[in-house]
């Protein structure tokens, strides 16, 4: 017998409802973007070609969706059983953020309709970090997809398929960790090339794999933290408090790597002073501390990590620290020059909405009708 | 007991991957810049000599067949602004002031030509997926291939200078930029004529020919005197159509393009510095062999990635073994 069910309950509810709205006015704007070009729905221009699609949908939406790369490493590398009632639903939200990252690439791709050339190896430059994005990206899709299938498999008592996949299943969640490990690391790398145009605070060329990563590790324990605390207050059974403070406790450790390291880096680099130059950067950098130092301090007390308010509060500081950092990188203070500046418009906007909102109904759908979450009796 | 040990050394042997995954990019020298090709072509521009006509933006538009960016009602000349999927090359102007005398950094104005610098370690290269963007090796000219693409649009963000440009107005756009006029269908340089710009230039502010040739003219302007008399050629550096005589002006003593970058074959001279003509802050690093050299060291023949798989499978085979059940 399984040790996960479903939810249960309506599907149809009111904040569904609310979500396919938000939901249907982005695929309008999807399809506009189809039929009449990117310029007629985005605000991206010649100095800013990437806007909030690649860099919230993609490169921020696949951090936040670390969370089955980061179980996977407590679960099945350093061997912490008693979170696998996490595993299930982290793993769900990680194949939803991957795949719509996908989908995200695919409708910013100004040439979508042969995305395939890509996967043809003659097309291969082997010096280009995108290339290595891609590919692993894409191939990371497919494993969750195997990763998640038990669920399913349980859900249509394919007993026979299930125990075949079991013996297989530790390649895959092998890959489930080198997978993210490459691709998260090669979106720092995406930034080295663009040089200049990425601000001194955050140009720290050959570190850059390096703070991705782990910039990632920390978006995955914190929306851990996040969707289990809310799934908890939503669909009750046992609090799993404990187990998240600890979670928490690591979380703590990666962000005292990420902050000392980026600190020494910049000093390293003589870029230090520039966080204190009164500029719009330096305020950015100074919230972005903030963000990262701040959950620290709160989940250091062993009270308050064991508070489900306050682990709460620190998980959400995280994930604002962690997709902070993204933005910043890539977006709010990228400055390829003068005469370009760049501000999402409103339907840009929508779009990445819906794709959220598509993310949460499908994640509902699924945790009410298949065995997803953990049975909360012997939790 | 044993196994526990083995499990131990297995995790840290791990651990041991993961850092030195880490440490590898940071200790690895990053490759030297592209060294520039011994024929390469290129063109070297002298702001001094601009008089802002723009007929080498018309003639650009007449050669890839594009159509004229019109703003206002006027409707008499290409108001591009800036590069754009209907541009290759603009003029820009450079004002301070009042804007009364040529070629002043103060109360002055000059111009200023963008296009393709046709860089000799081109950063766009370096980071197409699919490779749709290429360097010629003989020639250095760097060309788009639209059936390779993607969409991607790393180029852009990859280019010092913003200049591969998106059709975003069209539903089935691609990459626009300068091709020095010898993509297929054009090929004007393999047919033994220049580029359009060079070609109906008046004043051969923009002058064709090998980078070396260029090179060499540029650093002959540097040693001039300013106020003497210089004959310009038009046209060709190494075959002028024919000369013009006029006042030397007082030149920056910097040729931009020759380092910068890793350096390009379309360079600069000006009276006035480049950082005010609107030229990116470079050093002399190529920021696309940084990146390369932190890509090849983590994953030349992936091997890191390799060693990382095959130990994690292994510890992860043990866990899930002893759990006795899979996800």
């Amino acid at each position: 017998m399984s040790a996960h069910e479903k939810a249960g309950g309506r599907i149809f509810t009111l904040p569904f409802m609310i979500l396919s709205v938000i939901a249907a006015i982005g695929v309008y704007f999807i399809i506009q973007r189809f039929v009449y070009g990117m310029g007629a729905v985005a605000n991206i221009n010649g100095g800013f070609p990437w806007g909030i699609w690649v860099v919230y949908d993609v490169v921020i939406g696949t951090g936040l969706a670390c969370g089955g790369y980061a179980l996977a490493f407590t679960v099945y590398v350093f061997n912490k059983g008693q979170y696998h009632p996490l595993v299930r639903p982290a793993l769900l939200a990680s194949l939803l953020g991957y795949a719509l990252g996908g989908f995200g690439a695919f409708f910013d791709m100004g040439r979508w309709w042969q995305f395939y050339n890509i996967f043809l190896p003659w097309n291969w430059n082997f010096n280009s970090v995108m290339l290595e994005v891609g590919l692993c990206v894409a191939l990371y899709i497919i494993v969750l997809i195997i990763e998640f299938s038990p669920a399913f498999l349980e859900k249509i008592g394919a007993t026979g398929l299930l125990k075949a996949l079991n013996k297989v299943l530790f390649l895959f969640i092998a890959l489930g960790v080198v997978l993210p490990t490459m691709h998260q690391s090669s979106l720092g790398s995406l930034l080295i090339a663009m040089g200049y145009k990425v601000d001194p605070l955050w140009q720290t060329m050959q570190f850059q794999p390096l703070f991705a990563v782990v910039s990632a590790l920390i978006m995955g324990f914190s929306i851990v933290i996040f969707e289990a605390s809310l799934s908890h207050v939503r669909f009750g059974g046992k609090s799993e408090t404990p187990l998240l403070g600890v979670l928490g406790k690591i979380a703590v450790g990666l962000m005292a790597v990420f902050v000392l390291v980026r600190l020494g880096v910049l000093a390293g680099q003589g870029k230090l002073g520039l966080m204190f130059a009164g500029d719009f950067s330096s305020a950015m950098f100074i919230l972005e501390m903030a963000l990262f130092i701040f959950p620290a301090f709160v989940l250091l007390s062993a009270t308050k990590r064991h508070n489900g308010g306050a682990l709460l509060i620190a998980a959400v500081s995280m994930l604002f620290a962690g997709s902070l950092y993204r933005f910043n990188a890539f977006l709010f203070t990228y400055n390829p020059g003068p005469g370009y500046s760049y501000f999402p418009s409103v339907p840009e906007i929508m779009v990445t909405l819906g794709i959220i909102a598509i993310e949460i109904m499908v994640y509902l759908i699924i945790v009410k009708t298949m065995p997803v979450l953990h049975r909360s009796e012997h939790a | 007991m044993k196994r526990r040990d083995f499990l131990k050394g297995s995790l840290q042997s791990g651990a041991a991957v993961l850092t030195g995954g880490a440490l590898a990019p940071v200790t690895a020298e990053a490759r030297p810049n592209l060294q520039p090709k011994e024929d390469a072509i290129g063109m070297l521009f002298d702001s001094t000599l601009c008089v802002g006509c723009k007929a080498c933006v018309a003639k650009c538009k007449q050669v890839n067949d594009m159509p004229p960016v019109t703003e206002s009602e006027i409707r008499a000349w290409d108001e591009a602004r800036d590069l754009s999927g209907d541009t290759l090359n603009v003029i820009k102007t450079y004002k301070n002031g009042d804007g009364s005398t040529k070629d002043a950094e103060n109360n002055g104005f000059a111009f200023e030509k963008r296009s393709c610098m046709h860089c000799v370690d081109p950063g766009c290269v370096s980071v197409c997926p699919v490779t749709a963007l290429t360097q010629h090796e003989k020639t250095g000219i760097v060309s788009y291939n639209p059936d390779a693409c993607i969409g991607c649009r790393n180029c852009m963000a990859g280019c010092p200078y913003n200049v591969p440009q998106f059709q975003y107005d069209k539903p089935f756009g691609q990459i626009m930029k300068c091709q020095m006029c010898n993509q297929k269908g054009v090929e004007r340089i393999d047919n033994g004529l220049l580029t359009g710009c060079s070609e109906v230039c008046p004043t051969g502010a923009t002058l064709f020919g090998t980078r070396k040739a260029l090179l060499a003219e540029a650093k002959r302007r540097m040693e001039l005197k300013p106020g003497d008399t210089y004959t310009y050629p038009r046209g060709d550096v190494s075959n002028p159509g024919s000369y013009h005589d006029k006042r030397v002006p007082t030149y920056k003593q910097h040729i931009w393009g020759e380092t910068e970058a890793g350096g390009t074959n379309v360079m600069h001279i000006s009276a006035i510095s480049f950082d005010k003509l609107g030229l990116p802050p470079l050093g002399e690093r190529s920021a696309c062999s940084v990146a390369e050299g932190v890509q090849h060291s983590l994953y030349s023949y992936l091997a890191l990635p390799a060693v990382l798989m095959a130990g994690l499978s292994y510890v992860v085979k043990r866990n899930t073994d002893e759990e006795g059940e899979g996800s």
